[in-house]
């Protein structure tokens, strides 16, 4: 189940127009002359509660249910952060309070409240009154959950003409006003502007600006930072704490992160399966936490270390050396529009020594991805020198250099799209070193011997890619990289998919066969936790550009660029405070590559 | 990140969601079941039929079905319209089988080039499809049937010359978006040739697209036969098509109609059945899932 049919635009609840009956805040329950004060959360200081839910799936799924037995509560005026794993139920939890389940996907038993109102069963009329007026959601994707044909003024105010609110003129200041509420620059020019003109942070302000536009009761956030940059990611988080308190706002916040946990949640809920494992005060989970799968996740989640990777020193000729290596982009301008030329990588140096692992650290746009093709040939560079064992092998034409080709090998984003869904594993690992002069029956050996290596059975070899979960293919992708015993190994962003307890076992992959084999990396990452977590040097680039280039320590503890320093005091839950709980017991800890002192 | 639950498919072809969204759509479902009829028909009839096609029954002119053991009735001549409408099946069939995987063939080809090696040879490639495009196809058959001897085999070639472009650009346009994928970049990363990358990396991934073409090209290539034959530039008499025998017709229709109406029928089941078969594979093909 994709992304797209989990998530119905919003515009779908907003854009009919009101018929059924309204509700009026007014009204809310609380107003009643009750005044007993109790000192657990009583009923009317709840925004939401939810009492055994269970939502069951349709036959064929894994299984039966998508969440059972569910229950919590948001207290009025907080922020609760539902944590979990791809998988654990938390989406469909949140679409089920907006009433958004898509249709084989039903609520089986069990209540939701919201501002005291029974939602389940409520009829579809109602239900969308109650949607925008007492609670409002905001997206991952704010590019596909805003209408591209409609500017952004158009796409607020039709939230308040579906619900009937205003005159025209009056709808439009309230645009306006929410429009600088949510710190864009010059509203009246933003009215005006269409979403792809927008960066993604900027788009998300524009959701957060249509959610709030009738004051909602609860806000609920299913992973808004996930797709931003995350310097991005703490304004934006910035900005949600900021309303809510402003406001009183109850915030409902879907995460897998739990440095995002850390920087905004009161209380969390830890989902696995769909069932919740442990919910209570933030504090108190991240610092003591009770469940097993909790400790787990906590202990998987990447920490910047301000340690260098301490290695015996061999002062031997690097096996990669880059000089003033340079590329633009240029797309347009043979006969018609303007010219536009991007520099994707504009003049950089750097050196790799063997056995080691350099971080190329940077956020979307800097050149980082670029830099990893340019480097394995996938892209021709413009200029520059790119030195393989002393060989420059920038000028090289793709005939001269295919002998080179095994020695550097590519570990590849997406676990999805790098393999192909046509081939099976076995022919994924044999065919590159067939097509090199291996015989086959050599190749399927080693290729065999390499899968349990990387923790896969020898089984696998006749199976197919959709047969595997994303980790387990990522396994594959490594493994094929390994086929050539390479003697450098590029790493696009390796980990950025998986879940962060398969991350940290990739992780710990990657370094086991890094010391096996002694093959240097060149380790590409938006991630400073996970590249604090494996690089002995760490290069920052920005628009194409190093800003810094140094170890660990010098990074994270004492930067010498202000981009750095922005990028690193951005990073989620890196608070002194926040340092791995050391109640855990080591066997329940699925194993981080931390504290390399070996 | 939010999906709740991956689907664990069994391998098999069968059970996979296109063969099962195949087998639920009917109309696609009878368009099966008339081809394998009809075709099964065109191989076992003439076996079957007390007369052969050029046996001539002069007593048996202008016999109205269902008399003198004629079941579809007899023509001019006093043939045997049945058998000669079987005989004229394998014909017209066997035409639009051939023509279909001959323009497949070129289409996948220059379309898979074209769409990876891009640049210059892919302007060029398209450029000539497009130059293919524009010539109106009727005049090329009748141009190229006209210059040349009409045999089966030659009415095979002109038809596929003149429709091989729609599976190029359908090819060319799969395999523009193909060529970005990881798996592909992998595969250059593995040092792979460029023909394996495109006809072994790229192409079972293109399969989908390039089978409905390749169906809906069948009815085409059916009718387009019909179309030449029955304006005398296709095949020649005595060789029974589904053309010439409307082509023999058309002078009877009022008072011999079962000759026109005969062959016609014959002509509109297989076209119709092919569509619907393609409309069935398009629509159990095209979903964009990627993981199976």
């Amino acid at each position: 189940m994709d992304d797209a049919t989990m998530f119905p635009s919003p515009a779908l609840g907003m854009s009919r127009r009101r018929a059924g009956p309204q509700f009026d805040p007014s009204t809310r329950r609380e107003n009643s002359t009750m005044t007993v004060t109790t000192e657990t959360a009583s009923p009317q200081d709840l925004a939401l509660s939810v009492h055994d839910l269970t939502i069951s799936l349709p036959p064929g799924m894994e299984r039966p249910y998508a969440v059972e037995g569910v229950s919590f509560q948001l207290e009025r005026g907080k922020i609760l952060c539902i944590i979990g794993e791809s998988g654990s139920g938390k989406s469909v939890t949140a679409n089920a309070l907006m009433g958004f389940l898509p249709n084989p996907i039903k609520i089986t038993s069990g209540t939701i409240h919201l501002e005291g109102m029974g939602i389940v069963g409520m009829p579809a009329e109602q239900l969308r009154s109650v949607r925008g007026r007492v609670v409002s959601m905001i997206f991952q994707d704010p590019l596909s959950a805003l209408n591209p044909l409609m500017t952004v003024g158009e796409q607020i105010t039709e939230v308040l003409l579906a619900h009937g609110v205003g005159t025209k003129q009056s709808r439009r200041a309230r645009a306006v006003e929410l429009l600088t509420e949510v710190g864009l620059p010059d509203p009246q020019l933003m009215y005006h502007q269409y979403p792809f003109r927008l960066s993604g942070g900027q788009r998300q302000r524009v959701m957060i600006a249509m959610a709030l536009a009738l004051e909602p009761a609860i806000l609920i956030a299913d992973e808004p930072t996930t797709a931003l940059d995350v310097t991005t990611q703490a304004q934006i988080l910035k900005l949600i704490r900021d309303i809510q308190r402003r406001k009183g706002m109850s915030v409902m916040f879907i995460t897998h992160d739990f440095g995002v946990v850390a920087e905004i949640a009161d209380d969390v809920v830890v989902m696995e399966k769909g069932k919740i494992v442990e919910q209570g005060d933030a504090d108190q989970v991240l610092k003591s936490p009770s469940h097993p799968y909790t400790r787990r996740l906590l202990a998987a989640v990447p920490h910047l270390t301000g340690e260098d990777r301490s290695r015996t020193e061999k002062a031997t000729a690097p096996v990669l050396k880059v000089e003033n290596l340079v590329k633009t982009y240029r797309s347009g301008g043979v006969l018609f529009g303007k010219k536009r030329v991007v520099p994707a990588v504009n003049d950089i140096s750097f050196e790799v020594a063997p056995g080691r692992t350099l971080g190329v650290v940077g956020e979307s746009g800097s050149g980082k991805t670029s830099l990893g093709r340019l480097l394995i040939k996938l892209l021709d560079s413009d200029s520059g020198k790119i030195l393989f064992e002393g060989r420059d092998i920038a000028g090289l034409r793709e005939p001269e250099f295919r002998a080179l080709r095994p020695s550097i090998q590519m570990i590849f984003q997406d676990p999805f799209a790098s393999l192909n869904p046509r081939s099976t594993i076995g022919h994924i690992l044999t065919v590159g070193p067939v097509a090199h002069g291996t015989p086959y029956s050599r190749a399927r050996d080693e290729a065999k011997a390499l899968l349990a290596h990387v923790g896969l059975d020898a089984g696998a070899f006749d199976r197919y890619p959709h047969e595997f979960s994303g980790g387990q293919r990522q396994r594959i992708g490594i493994a094929r990289a390994l086929m050539f015993k390479p003697k450098l190994l590029i790493a696009d962003e390796a980990v950025s998919a998986l879940d962060v307890s398969i991350q940290a076992q990739i992780l710990q992959l990657l370094d086991q066969i890094q010391r096996e084999t002694g093959v240097s990396m060149l380790f590409i990452t938006h991630d400073l936790r996970v590249a604090s977590q494996i690089c002995d040097e760490i290069v920052v680039m920005q628009k194409g550009r190093i800003v810094e280039y140094g170890p660990p320590s010098q990074i994270f503890l004492s930067p010498q660029s202000a981009y750095t320093r922005e990028l690193v005091a951005a990073i989620p839950g890196e608070r002194p405070d926040l340092a791995v709980p050391d109640v855990l017991d080591s066997s329940a800890v699925a194993g981080t590559p931390k504290g390399r002192k070996s | 990140m939010t999906a709740i639950a991956q689907y664990q498919g069994s391998t098999r072809w069968w059970h996979s969601r296109a063969a099962r969204k195949f087998m639920r759509h009917n109309l696609a479902l009878l368009g099966v079941a008339m081809i394998v009829a009809l075709t099964l028909a065109c191989i076992v009839a003439p076996y079957l039929l007390p007369y052969d096609s050029l046996y001539i029954d002069l007593r048996a002119r202008f016999a109205p079905p269902m008399t003198g053991g004629h079941i579809l009735g007899a023509d001019p001549l006093g043939r045997d319209v049945a058998a000669r409408l079987f005989e004229a099946g394998r014909i017209s069939l066997l035409v639009g089988f051939s023509a279909m995987l001959l323009s497949t063939f070129v289409g996948t080809i220059v379309g898979v080039i074209s769409g990876y090696r891009g640049g210059w040879l892919g302007a060029a490639l398209m450029r000539l499809v497009d130059g293919f495009l524009a010539f109106p196809s009727i005049f090329l058959l009748l141009a190229l049937a006209a210059a040349l001897k009409p045999s089966p085999i030659m009415v095979t070639v002109i038809i596929a010359i003149t429709s091989w472009m729609e599976v190029a650009r359908i090819v060319d346009a799969e395999v523009r978006s193909l060529r970005e994928r990881e798996f592909v970049q992998a595969g250059r990363m593995l040092g792979l040739s460029g023909a394996h990358i495109m006809f072994r990396e790229i192409l079972p991934n293109a399969m989908g697209p390039i089978i409905v073409a390749a169906t809906l090209t069948v009815a085409r290539a059916i009718l387009l036969e019909a179309y030449i034959s029955f304006l005398g530039y296709g095949i020649q008499p005595p060789l029974p098509s589904w053309g010439n025998m409307l082509h023999g017709a058309q002078q009877y229709l009022g008072s011999a109609p079962w000759l026109a109406i005969v062959p016609g029928v014959a002509i509109t089941i297989a076209v119709t059945s092919f569509n619907f078969i393609g409309d069935g594979l398009r629509d159990a093909l095209d979903v964009r899932d990627g993981h199976s």
